[in-house]
């Protein structure tokens, strides 16, 4: 079986204060599989280079959205960089299939625990539900979706140790997404893809 | 005179083959001087009795190292080290003298005289050790730093030593000396303090010390300033001689250690601006000094004596070094000082220094000590200096490295110097860059030519040094070792390209960023070797035409897009421009097919431009733009 490219882009205004993303980057990084992107030192302004952005789209078959979840949404760079890169006519509509048969999935930090996230806590939606606009946005541009990979409470993540697990899952799915050993379809019930690690670290 | 160019040559060819050789073998410089005085001088026999007089001289060496070291120092942190200081080296000084003299008065010599041995051989060598931190990089050390408080409080403690050494006068050698006292009247040393009671000495004390930091703090000020304008660089280096020179001539006039003196107006001196210009001035004089100083040390060695005395010199030094060094070592203990340094604290000090010369012929002059022992003991401190380099070695490449496997492992230490950057050119330019970098807690050292603009900054508190930065040796003593980034700042086109080649040759890992004055400027830096180059007046040239097309009523948003493809276009052509510019031919600035080209630019910016103009979608369009219309059809 073929080998995937993965393009991590990495969203996070202020990553000097980063205790979760700041590792799982640096980790990408070292990766020589991995192209790994931190959108905001490379457009400080903002000033998205569509081109260069869409050449690095076709040159890879994963794209991983990596951002700690902010209002329920990503922070603004990367909704400037759908709105800019993910053209008509390059993305979706005539002509723009340049996305299609790529792995889409996002990797996500939540402040809120994982019981809020469901229909009875205290944000009443899941963090499947709550990232539907991305999900209809990979349907549109032919990709394949992926449930999120998602830390809860990672404002405490330090203090309670989760980190160092939530690393290793990261290692695993960087791995599994390279050697393109995940089958789709039986990720479609899932809420977070952090389940399906648990069963096949094990 | 023909036999003082001689010697001068002598002693220069000595260093000039000797130096770079130790260094070369990794022996450092200290011992490579040693070892041109010793075949220089008791070897070949090329130098003889002079060696005494120019020691003396160049012990002048050791007054503008403490000047250096002085002017490194703020008084804060002097302030700070005042625990180590008085503990640290008040122990050691009392500590050492008193089990040495006990083994002196063990081995058979009167009270007196094994006190003076004691007091001779505490003190330790401020040259031979600073000269090797500073060139083995061991100044920062925890161990370093202890040791330089240990010499610090050494020549402090040299002022009372002076004072209670005569009273140790052995009557039965002063009787003797009374005889040849009429013939020896003449050399008696000129002093303003001979003869006077007490209570007047300390006065007379008091009054000097403080007249150097009142004159160091107030009037130094306006008298290089005064110089600063004359613009003549050799006046520049006379001041700071006229410096140091003046405030030892004080010291020595009233009875203290130079070194003290000098120390001290270092430190006064070490707020000013013009600290690092005094630095580059007083360095090679004091480095020459230095290394004269130690050829006499290995000149000075008497090989009659050495050798019919061998075993008892080489047991007392033996004996001396492991006194102190225990001493020292029990102290590191006490002080908590670990690991290596502790080592390195012991082993750094364990030898007799130039302050023991100093003492010894002092104590002879005053009968304390009798001749034919003064003579060996003169061995015994050279010797120990002799051995100390050796130790040195033997501390890079034995302990250290055992220190360094099991450190390793332990984590980082907290980086307290941060990397700092030099800004070169401190006027309206360089002065906002200043003020970004210090608000965000980063270390600068900004440089100007201008003295009032030094003064100008100074008075808003903006630290500031006064300096030429395109000198070499200011940068060197700014600290470019040691700085990440270097800011060029200076309006003045020619000095600005010479500093930058000058910087990306000597020290290529250093970032350069510079303002450059126009296109053909900004050209010629990239080719001395610029990281970054601004044009000093592109940036607001932009904004003041952005603000042209938002009061035509342009939505403020669609500038700043348009601004944005401006700059783009201009980057993506600017190399081809250079290219084109540096093929020009000699003597033009911009030739023909540069300019054409200039104006295709143009051309493309403006179709850059117009792109977004026209009304109907197309790819170079670019940016929020809408799906055509009718689109939600092709789902369908």
């Amino acid at each position: 079986m073929k080998n995937n490219k993965i393009l991590l882009l990495f969203a996070h205004p202020s990553k000097h204060r980063s205790s979760v993303n700041a590792p799982m980057f640096e980790y990408a990084k070292s990766l020589d599989y991995v192209t790994a992107v931190d959108l905001y030192a490379q457009y400080p302004t903002y000033q998205i280079d569509i081109d260069k952005e869409q050449q690095r789209l076709n040159a890879h078959n994963v794209v991983i959205f990596q951002f700690p979840f902010y209002w329920y949404s990503t922070p603004s760079i990367l909704k400037e960089w759908q709105d800019l890169v993910l053209e008509y006519g390059y993305a979706y509509g005539q002509g723009g299939d340049a996305l299609k048969g790529k792995l889409f999935i996002c990797a996500i930090s939540a402040g809120g625990k994982e019981e809020a996230y469901r229909a009875k806590g205290y944000n009443h939606f899941t963090v499947r539900e709550l990232l539907q606009p991305l999900e209809q946005t990979a349907y549109i541009t032919g990709m394949t979706y992926l449930p999120p990979f998602a830390l809860f409470s990672s404002r405490s993540a330090q203090t309670s140790g989760t980190i160092s697990a939530h690393l290793k899952h990261w290692k695993t799915l960087l791995q599994a997404l390279h050697q393109n050993t995940i089958e789709p379809d039986t990720t479609e019930s899932l809420i977070t893809i952090n389940d399906l690690l648990d069963t096949s670290e094990n | 005179m023909t036999i003082y160019f001689i010697q001068a040559f002598v002693y220069l060819l000595a260093a000039v083959v000797a130096v770079p050789l130790a260094k070369k073998l990794g022996l450092g410089s200290v011992l490579g001087y040693l070892i041109a005085g010793v075949i220089i001088g008791p070897i070949t026999g090329i130098v003889g009795q002079e060696t005494v007089t120019i020691q003396h001289f160049a012990e002048f060496g050791v007054v503008m190292m403490l000047f250096l070291v002085g002017l490194e120092l703020h008084p804060q942190m002097l302030w700070k080290m005042r625990n180590r200081l008085i503990g640290l080296g008040g122990l050691q000084v009392l500590l050492s003298a008193l089990f040495i003299s006990a083994v002196a008065y063990f081995l058979g010599q009167a009270l007196t005289v094994a006190i003076a041995i004691g007091l001779i051989f505490s003190l330790s060598s401020t040259a031979i050790v600073l000269q090797t931190f500073n060139e083995k990089g061991l100044s920062k050390t925890e161990g370093g730093k202890n040791a330089f408080s240990v010499l610090l409080m050494q020549d402090i403690a040299v002022i009372p030593m002076l004072a209670f050494i005569p009273m140790l006068a052995i009557p039965e050698l002063v009787a003797l000396a009374e005889h040849g006292k009429a013939a020896a009247e003449h050399q008696e040393q000129l002093s303003l303090v001979a003869g006077l009671p007490t209570w007047a000495f300390a006065l007379a004390i008091l009054a000097s010390i403080s007249s150097v930091v009142v004159i160091g703090h107030f009037l130094s000020r306006p008298l290089f300033h005064y110089v600063a304008q004359s613009g003549l660089r050799e006046i520049f280096v006379a001041t700071a001689l006229l410096i140091v020179i003046g405030i030892a001539a004080l010291m020595s006039l009233v009875g203290l250690s130079p070194a003290l003196g000098t120390f001290m107006a270092g430190v006064v001196l070490a707020n000013s601006e013009f600290r690092h210009e005094l630095e580059s001035n007083i360095e090679p004089f004091k480095g020459l000094l230095l290394g004269l100083f130690f050829i006499t040390v290995g000149a000075g060695i008497d090989f009659v004596v050495f050798t019919s005395n061998i075993a008892t010199v080489i047991g007392l030094t033996i004996t001396v070094m492991v006194i102190k060094g225990s001493v020292l070592w029990g102290l590191a203990n006490l002080f908590k000082i670990r690991n290596s340094d502790r080592w390195l604290f012991a082993l750094s000090l364990a030898q007799a220094g130039e302050f023991g010369f100093v003492l010894l012929s002092f104590s002879l002059q005053n009968n304390v000590i009798p001749e034919h022992i003064a003579q060996i003991l003169q061995l015994v401190v050279a010797l120990s200096m002799f051995l100390t380099p050796s130790l040195f070695i033997l501390f890079e490449k034995v302990i250290m490295p055992r220190y360094q496997v099991s450190g390793s492992s332990k984590p980082f230490d907290v980086i307290d110097e941060q990397g700092k950057v030099i800004i070169a050119g401190g006027g309206r330019f360089g002065q906002v860059v200043n003020r970004l970098l210090v608000a965000n807690g980063i270390k600068t050292v900004v440089m100007d030519l201008d003295a009032s603009q030094v003064e100008n900054l100074r008075t808003i508190k903006i630290k500031t040094f006064f300096g030429d930065a395109t000198r070499p040796e200011l940068l060197h003593t700014a600290g470019i070792d040691n700085t990440s980034t270097l800011v060029v700042a200076i309006d003045d086109r020619e000095s600005a390209k010479s500093l930058v080649h000058y910087a990306k040759h000597s020290f290529p890992n250093i970032k350069i960023i510079t303002r450059a004055y126009d296109r053909g400027h900004n050209y010629e830096l990239r080719q001395a070797g610029a990281d970054i180059i601004v044009n000093e007046t592109y940036h607001s040239a932009l904004e003041v035409g952005a603000h042209a097309m938002t009061s035509l009523g342009y939505h403020p948003f669609l500038v700043e897009q348009k601004k944005y493809a401006f700059v783009k276009t201009e980057v993506q052509a600017s190399q081809y421009l250079y290219e084109k510019w540096s093929l020009r031919s000699e003597g033009e600035q911009y030739d023909h097919d540069y300019r054409k080209l200039f104006m295709q630019i143009e051309e493309a910016i403006k179709e850059a431009m117009q792109s977004d103009r026209i009304d109907k979608h197309s790819h170079d369009e670019r940016g929020w733009t809408p799906p055509p219309k009718g689109y939600e059809n092709d789902f369908d």
